[in-house]
């Protein structure tokens, strides 16, 4: 029953897109609140423009909107169901801006609509600088001195004051956008200005740096009756400085003595008592290690990623428990959802160690500064658990997925003391890998605290992995021995190359020794409750928790934490075949390290081990549970790549067999399958050097697109011109080496498609087709992809689906497939097959309302499109059109050329539904953020070829209205046009130039498709930045500026004068 | 060198030593877990844990090592300390010692290395129980007899004050009657500005007055409440006259002095995470626990006290007062130390009382 007599129906604000700094967690929060909110007796509303999300899966909420988190929808929404409250705390920055933004406007109060869970007042309160810290000083709560800017020349006064090195934060922001450390004027001068452009309010604050300083975190919640909790606290390994984000972060925290841990632990209490929130909070503090001195950095007054975490790490579901804060429940009423035996107010005490390691995108933006400071980068986080701190943190290095399996990188094995010296000046994503190598290097512990910070209980245990390290190879393994070195978690394959053994020895020895992990339960209270939780981690001790049930067992492999190329829509994909399997009666156990994700909710499964996506550690699970079998097909490649190694262990892969997964991703047997099938595939061919590189690729002709073989989300991927290009390429992108060859194609200009398809061996299901707007060329998870196809002929879509169910019946395919095509003078063919489920699947699951995820799982156990009563082929198109259009983070990423490539870039994505394609392009491309200028001025910079197209469009532009600024070659062609243009000058030129005009706002769109590449100081690099820094939004794909044209003609009236 | 953990039901543990170490001498104690995951020195240093082996749920202890000012008593009383892992390189500004040093001068067996969280679960299923620690060498057929020995009834007294000691305060004087006083119950009051007169548990009510006190408060302290009736009367005497707080173990005198009933817990409540409701304010407390016998809820309703708090997880009794006197008292630690000091207003409520008490009287 609702608590509030007069609140039965709210609307709860999603957080949207995947961004740097706002992603998976607020899936997982969001779909928990929601799920919470029905259970309390109320109906709920729901809007969010991302289709990737459990949260937007039709039975989660009442009803769905997946339409543009902007005012203007958000009020249209508002309008049509009128409820009687909103929930704005559950959707991220995002949903609490927007709903902020409706508060001022006087919205809520004259609509007679309540804004629950958070008060406006209380918002501002903890979000702006100002009158944070007006709160903190009334309540003697000490913070940092400094100053709220709106302008750059109050800054520099209050840095002549104070001294460098300062801290620039600007207000409103996500992960911190725009900001960060100063230690000079020049940098002041640059810092500040991009955060007064990038805060809505514009406004910074300038404070004193404490870097150095102990980054403590406090997890706060509250409800109306004044009952406050402490749920979590973290401690950073990472001092002050960086951002919480981007830290290495433990839990509970573990340097902090009683004392220590009371202080902050009533400051953060205050701070929420005194501003008065109700539900969940974040207090982020800063501790001097030599003193009780502190300082507040800041609050969250909403759940968070920190909040995610923190559910993770302690068990105690923050989300569900604040959304029913938010609509009147208290704690001392709700029980302890985890232990069922006690009660939601409590404060949950860990008997293990959790560490949290972000996932940053480096990988995949060389280019991009990796340092690390007040801006967050990483795009997702794993999260370990272990009953010590080495063990936890090795488990979290190896969910990683870098590369590496154990605290060490093979690039830094080559560093002398000197070079580790010097590095561990940086603060970059692989700080603490250096650290290690320096402690192997015989850098002493005191070196590196001095350099770096960090406290020396962390440092010494990291010191103690490399100590057994060196144990490991001078010493005779014994099993005493070996149970230490498990115990703080190092790797069967790393003891086998200390001890110069193979890894199945290891294992061998201690199969016979019986050092296997047992499973540990996470219950909030350190087992003083009896509790039920099926949520467990492996550590090395005695008893094992885990009970052995007799029920058929499917295990599901998660995909890790979110990455570019693997996001969230695996996390959707592997909850749903979790669903499937429960709903056909069988136990479904999950595998996954992302703390973030709605399928590491203990809820969603009937077991959850939280463990690292690592053989080993897999291998483990399986011997403890012996399922009927493994499904790696919706955990992305992560989950793919461990199909091969479980195999040979002997472990059954359910659905696609491996030798027909490997007949897809091996080159050359996939190569044979089309040719036997007579499909036409865009001619390829391998190299093992720089030199047979070089020759091949004459022989197919250039452009060509080369990559390294078996790769994620096409990394390191490229289309090259010519020969100097394609040396340049070999040298600096790949290691190529015999095992490791790269893949060189023809370059083939035209229109993709993109299907995927659910087949039980037998026959197939087509849900529908996907027409990429960007041409081939532009990775198809940057693309806009639209359903159904709206400009292709009905006879190349007849070829289509009998080539792609020719492809999954040759495959045997059980369970999902996803095939890109390219249509090229007419001609069909198929780019790439991945025999698993796709980054589309939720979308197109979504639009056609064909649960392809669960239909999948269903056909992997056993069922058939007959059993299931399905209609095989391709499936009738729906009425609406929807548009997918990725998201990007280029704000926050530094030196990262956002021109689109074969490279994927893009973070996230959004869906736009309407009854014709155009105008579910503009809401799309809404959904996405872009600021879509109705007239004003376009910055157009294109390359040559680029030259014709580009002013056939540009006409349409300025019949609505635009006016245009253009380089030389450009300009010319425009007036050449007759279409009204400004001249400006090249960077190389005198001031101003084509940077300058970005940079003071003389453009509101920028279209350039100049010098694409990875080098860092051409033009059309800088122009690109210059925009993405400035907020102006910037197209790279003529294809894109085509599309948006369309859509601005729809949704605008164009003028004409009568014809005389 | 190892050493061996033997239940009474019979479980063996065998861990790695790390404070000091018995060879010959067995060390016998009750076996209890705390779940605190910071607050080892003052847990370790709290008299009320005099005969037993505290284990540590927090698998990592003595992090921050040991300094000057955490101690919540000179000497400590706890019998052993177990821990999955002890801190070999303890880091923080205030450490001075490690934590095995510590142990080790004050002759207290610790053990790490082992399953603490297997250990936790048998206490929670089956109790706490009595425990042995020793070498390996000890011969097995000695287990039973070992365990068999009596842990005595006499803890209060071993670990009370001998003789009064005076701390002086410009403010109100207030006995502190020790039964294994944690020091920041002296401090909370001398914070106060209290002129504060430690006395002995056995202490009687006529040399209790001689000191004029203007308020008493009865200590926290370990064992049954059972085992001190000679200072029952005491109380009642003291009621009647004196506005009067109690702790911990205080409360469970104070309520049997009352004529309720005590009796012993499963496992007992140590920890820094107890929810306690307020049953006027209907207000939820954080608080730091650290007993192992109650006060029987049903024994109230023949009594003139009051419940006033109730535990909100197992609603065992956390807060009585007198329906007559100004005597009220609690069972958790609104001192703190570990733990939050969410009820440290408790000190001013008492006070207060002893100044509404002060302002009759005058009128009087």
């Amino acid at each position: 029953m609702p608590k509030y007599k007069d609140i039965n129906r709210v609307l709860v604000i999603g957080s949207g897109p995947i961004i740097i700094g706002q992603a998976a967690e607020f899936d997982y929060s969001g779909t928990q609140a929601v799920q919470a909110l029905k259970e309390a007796g109320l109906e709920v509303i729901l809007i969010n423009s991302n289709p990737a999300t459990i949260m937007t899966d039709s039975d989660i909420a009442d009803k769905v909107y997946i339409e543009p988190l902007t005012k203007d929808f958000l009020l249209k929404v508002l309008y049509l169901e009128r409820p009687d409250g909103v929930i704005p705390t559950l959707g991220g920055q995002t949903a609490l801006n927007l709903a902020m933004e409706l508060a001022e406007d006087g919205f809520f109060e004259r609509e007679n609509i309540k804004l629950l869970g958070c008060d406006p007042d209380v918002i501002r309160k903890a979000e702006d600088r100002l009158l944070f810290r007006n709160v903190l000083e009334s309540i003697g709560e000490p913070f940092c001195e400094s100053v709220i800017v709106s302008n750059l020349s109050d800054a520099k006064v209050f840095a002549d004051r104070i001294g460098y090195p300062l801290v620039i934060r600007p207000a409103f922001t996500l992960g911190g956008t725009g900001g960060g450390h100063v230690h000079s004027e020049t940098e002041l001068e640059a810092i500040v200005k991009s955060g007064l452009q990038n805060s809505p309010i514009k406004q910074v604050l300038v404070e004193k740096s404490i870097a150095g300083y102990k980054e403590i975190e406090y997890e706060v919640m509250r409800d109306e009756k004044d009952n406050a909790i402490i749920i979590c606290n973290m401690e950073n390994i990472d001092p002050v400085g960086v951002h919480t984000g981007d830290s290495i972060v433990v839990a509970p925290s573990q340097t902090l003595s009683d004392r220590e841990y009371q202080l902050l632990r009533n400051s953060s209490l205050k701070i929420i008592r005194t501003l008065g929130i109700k539900g969940g909070c974040n207090v982020q503090l800063a501790l001097d290690p030599h003193s009780y001195k502190y300082f507040v950095i800041e609050v969250n007054p909403r759940v968070s990623r920190s909040s995610a975490l923190a559910s993770k790490a302690t068990g105690y579901p923050i989300a569900k428990i604040a959304a029913k804060i938010a609509v009147g429940f208290t704690l001392d009423e709700m029980i302890n959802p985890i232990t069922k035996t006690s009660y939601a107010c409590f404060e949950p005490t860990l008997d293990y160690v959790v560490t949290k390691i972000p996932r940053w995108p480096f990988d995949k933006f060389v280019t991009a500064n990796r340092k690390l400071g007040t801006q967050m980068k990483a795009t997702g986080e794993v999260m370990a658990i272990g009953r010590n701190l080495e063990e936890s943190m090795l488990k979290a290095v190896r969910s990683l997925e870098i590369g590496t399996h154990h605290l060490e990188l093979e690039k830094l094995k080559t560093y002398s003391k000197e070079e580790l010296l010097k590095a561990l000046d940086l603060i970059d994503d692989e700080r603490l890998f250096v650290l290690a190598e320096a402690l192997r290097k015989g850098i002493t512990p005191e070196v590196i605290v001095a350099k770096t910070k960090i406290d020396m209980f962390f440092v010494q245990k990291i010191f103690n992995i490399v100590k057994m390290e060196n144990k490991l190879t001078t010493e005779n393994l014994t099993p005493e021995l070996m149970l230490k070195a498990k115990r703080i978690g190092i790797t069967d394959r790393k003891i086998a190359s200390l001890k110069k053994i193979k890894e199945d020895e290891v294992f061998d020895f201690r199969l016979k020794n019986k050092i296997i992990p047992v499973y540990k339960m996470i219950d909030t209270c350190a087992s003083e409750f009896a509790s039920t939780t099926p949520y467990y981690y492996s550590t090395y001790e005695v008893e094992n928790e885990v009970s052995a049930s007799s029920k058929k067992k499917i295990i599901v492999l998660g995909s890790g934490p979110i990455r570019i190329g693997q996001g969230i829509e695996f996390d959707y994909a592997t909850v749903h075949a979790v669903q499937a399997i429960r709903e056909m009666g069988l136990e479904a156990i999950i595998i996954n390290s992302n703390p973030e994700t709605v399928s590491t909710d203990f809820n969603i499964s009937d077991r959850l081990y939280f463990e690292p996506l690592y053989i080993e550690d897999i291998y483990h699970i399986i011997l403890q549970e012996k399922p009927e079998g493994v499904i790696v097909q919706f955990g992305g490649q992560t989950a793919i790549n461990l199909a091969e190694p479980l195999s040979k262990k002997g472990v059954k892969i359910l659905g696609t067999t491996l030798e027909n997964i490997d007949r897809s991703e091996d080159r050359k047997k996939f190569e044979a399958l089309l040719k036997d099938l007579h499909i036409a595939q865009p001619m390829g061919v391998t190299a093992r050097s720089s030199e047979e590189a070089l020759q091949r690729a004459k022989e197919i002709g250039f452009p060509v697109i080369i990559r390294p073989s078996y790769v994620i989300g096409g990394r390191a991927m490229q289309i090259v011109y010519g020969d100097t290009d394609l040396l340049h390429y070999m040298k600096s992108a790949v290691h190529v080496n015999p095992e490791h060859p790269v893949l060189i194609d023809r370059y083939m200009i035209g229109k993709e498609l993109e299907v995927d398809a659910i087949c039980d061996g037998q026959d197939v299901i087509i849900p529908g087709i996907m027409e990429h707007i960007e041409k081939a060329g532009v990775h198809s998870g940057d693309s806009i992809a639209v359903y159904p196809p709206q400009s292709i002929e009905k006879k190349i879509l007849d070829e289509l689906v009998e080539t792609t169910i020719k492809i999954s019946k040759a495959l045997e395919t059980k369970g999902l497939i996803n095939i890109q095509f390219i249509l090229s003078n007419d001609k069909l063919y198929v780019l790439e097959v991945n025999p698993r489920s796709s980054r589309t699947v939720p979308f197109l699951s979504k639009v056609t309302k064909i649960p392809m995820a669960k239909i999948a799982t269903k056909f992997i156990l056993g069922e058939t499109i007959k059993s299931l009563k399905l209609k095989s082929g391709l499936q009738p198109d729906q009425a609406l059109v929807s548009v997918k259009a990725p998201v990007f983070s280029f704000a926050k990423l530094v030196d990262v050329d956002i021109a689109l490539g074969p490279e994927m870039k893009s973070t996230g994505e959004v869906m736009g539904r309407d009854h014709t394609f155009e105008k579910a392009l503009y809401k799309s491309l809404l959904a996405a953020g872009i600021k879509i200028p109705q007239f004003g001025t376009i910055l157009v910079t294109v390359a040559d070829k680029d030259k014709d197209e580009a002013v056939q469009l540009m006409k349409r532009y300025y019949r609505l209205g635009f006016k245009f600024l253009a380089t030389a070659g450009t300009a010319k062609a425009l007036r050449e046009a007759k279409l009204p243009v400004r001249e400006v000058r090249k960077i190389h030129e005198s001031t101003p130039n084509l940077l300058d005009e970005v940079r003071s706002g003389h453009a509101q769109l920028v279209i350039n498709t100049l010098s694409k590449g990875k080098d860092v100081a051409s033009d059309g690099f800088q122009v690109r930045r210059a925009a993405v820094e400035s907020g102006v939004h910037c197209l790279t794909s003529l294809d894109t500026t085509s599309a948006l044209i369309k859509a601005l003609e729809n949704h605008n009236y164009g003028v004409e004068p009568l014809e005389s | 060198m190892k050493l061996k953990l033997i239940l009474a039901d019979g479980t063996e543990f065998i861990g790695d030593s790390f404070g000091y170490h018995p060879t010959e001498e067995s060390c016998l104690g009750e076996v209890v877990f705390n779940t605190s995951m910071t607050g080892y020195q003052e847990i370790l240093s709290d008299p009320s844990y005099c005969d037993q082996m505290v284990v540590m749920t927090y698998p990592l202890i003595g992090n921050y090592g040991v300094n000057r000012d955490d101690f919540e008593s000179l000497t400590p009383a706890l019998k052993a300390l177990i821990v999955r892992e002890h801190c070999e390189e303890p880091n923080n500004w205030r450490n001075e010692t490690k934590l095995s040093e510590l142990l080790t001068h004050f002759k207290i067996p610790a053990i790490q290395g082992i399953d603490t969280r297997q250990l936790t679960r048998i206490i929670r299923m089956h109790g706490s129980m009595k425990a042995i620690i020793v070498s390996e060498k000890t011969d097995k057929s000695k287990y039973k007899e070992l365990l068999a020995q009596n842990l005595g009834n006499d803890q209060i007294a071993r670990v009370s004050t001998q003789k009064p000691a005076h701390h002086p305060g410009d403010g109100h004087r207030i006995v502190l009657v020790d039964y294994g006083y944690k020091k920041n119950i002296l401090k909370s009051l001398l914070k106060r500005k209290c002129d504060v007169i430690v006395v002995p548990y056995n202490t009687s009510f006529e040399e209790i007055t001689r000191y004029h006190p203007d308020g008493i408060l009865l200590s926290n302290g370990p064992g049954d409440p059972k085992d001190i009736p000679e200072t029952l009367e005491t109380i009642r005497k003291i009621q009647e006259r004196y506005p009067l707080f109690c702790i911990c173990m205080g409360h469970q005198v104070f309520a049997l002095a009352n004529g309720a009933d005590t009796e012993k817990m499963k496992f007992g409540h140590r920890g820094a995470n107890h929810p306690v409701l307020d049953l006027k304010t209907e207000k939820v407390f954080i608080t730091s626990q650290n007993h192992g016998y109650a006060v029987k809820s049903e024994s109230i309703a023949k009594t003139h006290l009051e419940i006033t708090q109730i535990n909100l997880n197992d609603k065992t009794v956390e807060g009585l007062k007198h329906k007559k006197y100004p005597a009220f008292s609690v069972q958790y630690h609104p001192e703190a130390n570990p733990g939050p000091d969410d009820t440290h207003w408790l000190f001013d409520e008492f006070l207060e009382s002893v100044f509404k008490n002060e302002v009759a009287r005058a009128k009087v």
